[in-house]
């Protein structure tokens, strides 16, 4: 596995050329992670792209660079302490300074005026991709022929100067450096697999699961997922609407799931702030609804392109009244996808409202994921309980009676254009047929009804996944983006050590979660908030007992797995780590 | 086709008695049977407010969101199904205080929907507060010595904001009222029908006496034509828009045949399945 990072100005091509590297290793079979920090805004400011790339699943970035291309001295000195013995070609047009604690070999090349002398500066950055090809030990081939795919619209001089660029990039290195050139990617494991991101899963799976509708209102990190769809909805008939904010956003979505079609919005904490009153509505008129929450760093604007997973207590009770939510929190890409799908299938069948809570590392990061795990015609869709209009005509008019109580709380519905099957939906407490009424007893009944709803999402989902050992010494507690991190964590930690992490939130899983930790003899909750979000949550459910310690960063940076190697060891004795 | 009897509930209403509210609710039910709708194909969104029970009292599909946000649910409904009639209903808070974002994105974006705010100056279920279109100096409970803000002109508003259907009615003048929302109905886009509808407990100036005297009739003026945006926001102007009738309407193509590959089919009757080949051509875009 090789750590490769790319850093300069915000603005200089610093993601095209990081894209590229990971879509091309990508294409010769070996597995990528692509970690992007960026700051919020949108030219100018550090900026850097690191890329991992490995023969096998890799799901986390590292401490570690291997390989650090610098377009400018900050790169350096933001980003050589990552550097344990690794290489950094910087361009000579900086006169680059490697700092006297700097662990590093230094090589340089004229990247810039090697640009220029093919005709545009511009193309630095496929002369930077040429070089790390080199430094890779990768074979140029792949590279070229992906440059020229890519600029085959722009015409033949274009592709051809790239070419060069790529080539000679490539070239000089070989002749300048090839002697110091010892990393080794290892043989790939060719495969059918695709770059993508959580944003993208997410879209992905919104279409296989029958989204046709998406209300939204942008803000980082959840925009992707409306542009996604509106490139995509097309397609299929489908319609994206950019809304005047985030309180019209989720009303429509509201009011498309009142007429019967699948819909959705998605935003980061300060818009599912503003949707908790809508949340609510949808839930006590058992309207199906689907929420996408980003989570960034918070409250307030908070830090917008930062990775944080502050929302969690909001997401369960950030609502007024006992109002009830599905909360799913996808663990990897691949889940991601399959919780999209899953969340119009549970809206729908327990006719409430399913937020789908992701976090920003898992949502912009692009990993490998094999396009097996993408079938989207193959995805179940499962409409739930309703009247047919046969059903409604043999039942006669206005004896329809749309929230009768059931065994499981759940009530057949009807949709709009049904014959005999009108009915009021509203916020305000209802009767069976769903009238206005505050008498006690039916308000009694209508909430336990309600809740009861939420036990039966217990019955049809696995809440909490477990990988590991039967008798692990410690389970690492995760959630989101954490769990790819916490994998590779425990890999390093050796076979006592197991990873848990939640894959729904609301309902709690709660007999899920005491006998998957029966076992373990420490558990450590690994979460991005200041409060221990997840911890309470497991206390506030009488989940935790004396075992359990929590690790938590809420500094912006998405955790490392050296991180959790380091607190993990320190839990265990000596003679217990293995 | 139905009949006036087949739009009504069994509900008791809980209007006060003498409300103007009786009236809109009269007229909305004779633009329906006139326009040849059906109970079951037609949708009321209603937001919070005495305005927002109409939905209780006409036989349709009935959604009751929170205050504010008619309008983006009604989008939301006339996009899951195109083929129903949808009409959203407020009051003057619902529509210009709380939601007054959403009005204005309502009329610039189209959408085949019919809104019909009643409008009374005045709070009424929270017991006599100031409303936006409560006149300068009119005193309430939140207002003792006399609001000091100017009053919104929504029919202004909505014609200057690109609004391609702007008419306003008075509850008391049923035949007018409704054809104005029959008109309104049948415009293949959003319509408005700003609709004078006092408030007999808590408004005691702009009185149903006040109003007959004060409103002019722009179908007793044979020399109005509502196709000039800049003649109607003129006649709005010098009127202090009290005035009833057809203000503005343009041709008009609504928002929902605007959308790319959007079809006629409404969404709810088609295929939730993606088909391997469009599916394989998403993926494509990925690779």
């Amino acid at each position: 596995m090789i750590a490769w990072k790319i850093g300069g100005d915000q603005g200089e091509g610093i993601d095209s050329t990081g894209d590229v590297l990971a879509t091309v290793a990508n294409r010769m079979g070996y597995f990528v992670y692509g970690y992007k920090n960026f700051s919020s805004r949108i030219k100018g400011g550090h900026t850097n792209y690191k890329v991992r790339i490995s023969p096998t699943r890799v799901e986390a970035t590292t401490k570690r660079t291997d390989i650090l291309v610098a377009l400018n001295q900050e790169t350096i000195d933001k980003n050589f302490s990552e550097l344990d013995n690794g290489l950094l070609l910087a361009d000579s047009i900086f006169n680059p300074v490697l700092p006297d604690n700097a662990k590093a070999q230094l090589l340089t090349l004229p990247l810039t005026a090697i640009a220029k002398d093919l005709g545009s500066v511009v193309m630095r950055n496929m002369v930077s991709v040429g070089a790390s090809a080199a430094l890779l030990q990768m074979p140029v081939e792949p590279f070229v022929q992906y440059v020229m795919a890519k600029f085959k619209r722009k015409g033949p001089a274009v592709v051809e100067s790239n070419r060069q660029a790529v080539e000679v990039g490539y070239q000089r290195i070989m002749d300048e450096y090839g002697h110091l050139l010892t990393y080794r990617l290892g043989e790939p494991h060719p495969g059918d697999r695709l770059v993508i991101n959580g944003n993208d899963a997410i879209a992905l799976g919104a279409i296989a699961g029958g989204c046709r509708l998406m209300c939204g209102y942008p803000i980082t990190p959840a925009t992707d997922i409306m542009e996604s769809l509106a490139k995509w909805f097309p397609l299929v008939g489908g319609a994206v609407v950019q809304m005047e904010d985030e309180l019209g956003s989720i009303t429509a979505v509201i009011g498309a799931g009142f007429g019967g079609a699948r819909a959705m919005t998605a935003s980061s904490g300060p818009g599912i702030s503003l949707m908790q009153e809508a949340i609510g509505l949808a839930s006590v008129a058992e309207i199906p609804a689907v929420i996408v929450d980003t989570q960034r760093g918070g409250p307030s604007t908070g830090m917008p392109t930062k990775q944080e997973q502050s929302d969690l207590l909001a997401l369960l009770q950030g609502g007024h009244g006992d109002t009830l939510r599905v909360v799913l929190t996808p663990g990897s890409i691949e889940e991601s996808f399959e919780d999209a799908v899953e969340a119009f299938n549970l809206a729908e069948q327990f006719q409430t409202p399913v937020i789908i809570a992701t976090d920003l590392s898992l949502s912009l990061w692009q990993q490998s994921v094999d396009r097996s795990r993408l079938n989207g015609p193959a995805q179940p869709i499962r409409r739930g309980a309703t009247f047919s209009q046969e059903d409604l005509l043999a039942l006669g008019a206005n004896v329809f009676q749309r929230y009768q109580f059931s065994a499981d709380g759940i009530s057949p519905r009807s949709l709009p254009g049904e014959a005999n099957g009108q009915y009021l939906a509203t916020g305000v407490e209802h009767s069976t047929n769903g009238k206005v009424s505050e008498d006690p007893t039916n308000r009694t009944k209508m909430m336990d009804k309600r809740l009861m709803k939420l036990q039966g999402v217990t019955q049809v989902r696995d809440g909490f996944k477990y990988e590991g050992p039967e008798d692990p010494d410690l389970i690492l507690i995760g959630i989101g983006s954490t769990v790819g991190v916490l994998k590779e964590a425990a890999k390093q930690l050796g076979s006592k050590v197991g990873v848990a992490w939640f894959r729904t939130l609301s309902p709690f899983p709660t007999e899920r979660v005491l006998s998957v930790l029966a076992p373990a003899r420490h558990i450590l909750v690994v979460e991005q908030n200041a409060l221990g979000q997840l911890r309470q949550m497991m206390t506030i459910h009488e989940t935790t007992d004396h075992r359990y310690e929590s690790l938590l960063k809420y500094n912006g940076v998405p955790f490392l797995p050296e991180e959790v190697v380091t607190r993990a060891s320190a839990l265990l004795t000596p003679v217990e780590v293995h | 086709m139905a009949t006036l009897q087949e739009f009504r509930t069994s509900e008791k209403s809980w209007w006060c008695p003498g409300c103007g509210d009786f009236g809109v609710l009269a007229a909305m039910q004779k633009a329906l049977v006139a326009v040849g709708a059906n109970p079951a194909s037609t949708a009321i969104v209603a937001g919070i407010g005495c305005s927002g029970k109409i939905g209780n009292y006409i036989n349709s599909y009935n959604i009751h969101v929170t205050h504010g946000r008619a309008l983006p649910a009604a989008l939301g409904l006339k996009l899951a199904n195109r083929d129903l009639m949808v009409l959203a209903a407020g009051g003057d808070g619902d529509a210009y205080a709380i939601g007054m974002g959403h009005f204005m994105h309502a009329l610039r974006r189209n959408v085949n929907v019919t809104y019909v705010v009643m409008d009374n100056h005045i709070y009424g279920l929270t017991k006599g507060q100031t409303s936006p279109t409560s006149q300068e100096g009119f005193k309430t409970k939140t207002s003792p010595k006399g609001s000091l803000e100017r009053p919104i002109h929504p029919l202004m508003l909505a014609v200057s904001a690109g609004a391609t259907f702007v008419a306003q009615g008075f509850s008391s003048w049923q035949p007018q009222l409704a054809s104005l929302i029959q008109k309104g109905i049948e415009h293949p886009g959003f319509s408005l029908i700003n609709v004078i509808s006092p408030c007999v407990t808590y408004n005691k100036v702009n009185t149903y006496d006040w109003y007959k005297q004060s409103l002019q009739n722009l179908d007793n003026d044979p020399d109005y034509v509502p196709n000039d945006r800049t003649k109607a926001l003129a006649r709005l102007h010098v009127t202090d828009e009290l005035v009833t009738g057809l203000i503005y309407q343009e041709e008009s193509t609504p928002y929902e045949d605007l959308i790319p590959g959007f079809k006629d089919t409404p969404l709810v009757h088609q295929n939730l399945h993606v088909d391997p080949n469009t599916w394989n051509q998403i993926l494509s875009t990925l690779e």
